[in-house]
């Protein structure tokens, strides 16, 4: 047997044996699938409902919120339902393989869960008539999809009056994600808070353009805090901004899920999203039959889909008196954050006195409030 | 002032995460093996580190456990692709894929996990002075270890016995063979210890410069470090050059956002990657010195004859 022979023969056996021992796997996993099948088939069939996540359900931060909203919905209607999920499903062509892909195992009711899902689902939706989609964020709606979001804004806002209140040298720092019109609202709504408690208040802000990258989210954090920002904010989706903020004896907050444990003294609080009641009420009514496409749910407070939690020790009991104020305000329809008057940072007037900026005026936001500095970017093309 | 001083600070600190990782990557490919793997290795390596610092509080044990399983890997890897022969790239793509899942599957447990608190690094004596003791001397150990190792790697390369053994393997492996020395060996111990420093500075990435673990935190950074040793011309000093380079360009355009200059963000965010490859480019653009520089049997599998 010549040497090299000798290394063919290895080389073909290790990979035989891998593509054997895969093959064994696969098989093993068929047979559960089957007998899980076959004995709820004995029952009535369940609704089988998948989630595409575009983050790891491990990212602690927006995608392991819709997690916990997937995992409520179990949880609520036990085995009335399967559902199955698939993670970091990139933005791009890969969306609509992955929702084709669900939408032909015989899921009846979709959801995707990021913005950029929008176009994609749109391309599947047509060629499933009976499947319901459901996509998070997006305003574009078909017979058999509609959209859902909630009112991250509210939150922001909430946070902000701690941080107003909190802060020393009166400089507040957002790390941005992308700059589409939800993080701007939520920026400006951030500082709507923070001048609520305190006037002085001035916000720099720092765009990452991604939504998860905890290097680059650190390094933004740590420009910020160089810059003199004393509480940091973030619409990023990993907690590195709250650890950068820990490491630098900092104070900030944690976003879409409660990061308390991430940063245990720089946490003043954490603005979170409960997707499980929109996840409820959305299955319950495909169980019903009573599912309709087309519509938009724009969920807040007032529907227990926000909340600000775990708020820090040292906050003093008057601010959290403010937070329950805001949070009944929100509730009860008194209380509105995008009320005039307002003027944006250019000091043009965007809302005149009492005046109240409604949902389109809000989907469209595209400008810093007076407060903010520096330049939305892409808006000087308007 | 003061800020330019913290601005140079963060500068060395996002700087050594992609130099070690690509000082290693060039021990690797002056041997003349290209692994593509250090993206899966990093990743790897940062909850290995991680999940070692959280267990046993100790920051030096993490680096250990980092940087044995990038060795770890890198093993796997180097007999792969130096006994069975298997293609450099495919199994160098195969590793990264592979890291970036197992991470996540091994990492699922400790999403939640925190450090003890943060050590404060500093140099007595010089910490304290004002501007350049917070530019320049309140850096982790690593920080500095970075810059002498690259020192050593350049003494190594061009000054000991070793290092030209080392490099004739990279350039070619058929006169090394003739001339007695052990090609697979020296290829397979290059590529372990290019494995060990990416692990190493995964593990950097999860316990001190973002000290947290969650899926996919190397974000990248494995690719860019190979990109940079590439641009680099294999040369250590430029590798060293072209990570400060990026780490500070990345946090100048931060810098430049958070004091409000009106320039798109967007075309900032960009800013490292271009000015790090011009730069380079510019001071390597002689096509002899890059031949002069690649190693001549880069990505080639060796047979010792048969």
């Amino acid at each position: 047997m010549t040497d090299l022979f000798k290394r063919r023969w290895i080389q073909s056996a290790a990979v035989l044996s891998v593509a054997v021992s895969a093959l064994v796997a696969c098989g093993k996993k068929e047979e559960e699938k089957k007998e899980v099948q076959s004995a709820q088939a004995v029952k009535t069939e369940p609704l089988k409902i998948a989630f595409a996540y575009v983050g790891p359900v491990g990212d602690g931060g927006w995608t392991y919120a819709h997690d916990n909203g997937r995992k409520a919905l179990e949880k609520e209607f036990g085995d009335k339902v399967t559902t199955s999920f698939v993670e970091n499903v990139p933005e791009s062509a890969d969306a609509e393989r992955v929702i084709r892909d669900l939408a032909s195992q015989g899921n009846k009711l979709i959801f995707g869960t990021t913005f950029g899902y929008m176009e994609p689902m749109l391309k599947v939706v047509p060629d499933f008539k009976d499947v319901k989609f459901e996509h998070a964020t997006g305003y574009k709606q078909a017979e058999n999809m509609r959209t859902y979001d909630s009112r991250t804004y509210e939150g922001a806002y909430m946070a902000g009056v701690i941080a107003g209140k909190m802060t020393k040298s009166n400089t507040l720092g957002v790390v941005a994600s992308v700059p589409i019109p939800e993080v701007i609202r939520n920026i400006n709504s951030f500082t709507l808070g923070a001048q609520s408690s305190n006037p002085k208040i001035k916000t720099k802000v720092v765009w990452v353009n991604e939504w998860f990258n905890p290097p680059k989210e650190t390094e933004a954090a740590t420009s910020l805090i160089n810059s003199g920002a004393d509480i940091l904010f973030q619409n990023t989706d990993s907690p590195a901004v709250l650890k950068t903020a820990e490491s630098k004896g900092k104070r900030a907050f944690g976003w879409d899920s409660d990061m308390t444990a991430y940063g245990p003294k720089a946490h003043l609080a954490s603005s979170i999203i409960n997707w499980g009641p929109y996840y409820i009420k959305a299955t319950q009514e495909a169980l019903d039959g009573k599912w309709q496409g087309g519509g938009h749910s724009w969920w807040g407070v007032k529907e227990g889909a926000i909340d600000i939690v775990s708020i820090a020790a040292d906050v003093p009991a008057d601010t959290k008196a403010k937070i329950d104020e805001v949070k009944n305000g929100l509730k009860n329809g008194s209380f509105a954050i995008w009320k005039g008057p307002l003027v944006d940072n250019s000091g043009k007037t965007i809302l005149k006195a009492d005046e109240v900026g409604d949902d389109k005026f809000m989907s469209g936001i595209n400008f810093y409030v007076k407060g903010v500095e520096g330049k939305v970017p892409g808006s000087d093309k308007k | 002032m003061d800020t330019y001083a913290l601005l140079i600070a963060s500068t060395l600190n996002a700087g050594t995460v992609l130099a070690i990782a690509s000082l290693g990557l060039l021990v690797n490919e002056r041997v003349g093996i290209v692994n593509l793997g250090a993206e899966g290795m990093m990743l790897c390596a940062a909850i290995a580190g991680f999940a070692t610092t959280v267990h046993t509080g100790s920051d030096v044990l993490g680096f250990l456990a980092g940087a044995g399983s990038g060795a770890l890997m890198a093993l796997i890897f180097g007999l792969l692709v130096i006994y069975l022969n298997t293609n450099q790239y495919a199994t160098g793509l195969a590793l990264s894929l592979f890291g970036a899942g197992f991470s996540a599957f091994v990492g699922v447990n400790y999403v939640q996990a925190k450090l003890e608190d943060r050590m404060h690094y500093g140099v007595p004596g010089l910490e304290d002075i004002p501007l350049i003791g917070p530019a320049f001397f309140q850096q982790h150990p690593l920080v500095y270890g970075t810059i002498i190792f690259a020192v050593i790697l350049v003494f190594f390369f061009n000054k000991t016995k070793a290092g030209l053994i080392v490099r004739s393997v990279g350039e070619s492996p058929e006169s090394a063979h003739a001339l007695g020395y052990k090609v697979r060996t020296i290829r397979l111990w290059a590529v372990i210890a290019g494995g060990a420093l990416c692990g190493l500075s995964g593990a950097y990435i999860s316990i001190v410069y973002t000290p947290l673990w969650v899926e996919g935190m190397v974000a990248g950074k494995g690719w860019i470090a190979l990109a940079l040793t590439t641009f680099a011309t294999w040369r250590p000093m430029r590798v060293l050059l072209g990570a400060y380079l990026s780490g500070g360009v990345t946090m100048l355009q931060f810098h430049l956002q958070s004091i409000g200059i009106d320039v798109a963000s967007q075309l900032l965010s960009m800013l490292p990657y271009l000015a790090t490859i011009v730069v380079l480019a510019l001071i390597s653009r002689n096509p002899l010195w890059i031949r002069v520089n690649m190693p001549a049997s880069i990505g080639k599998p060796f047979y010792p004859g048969n």
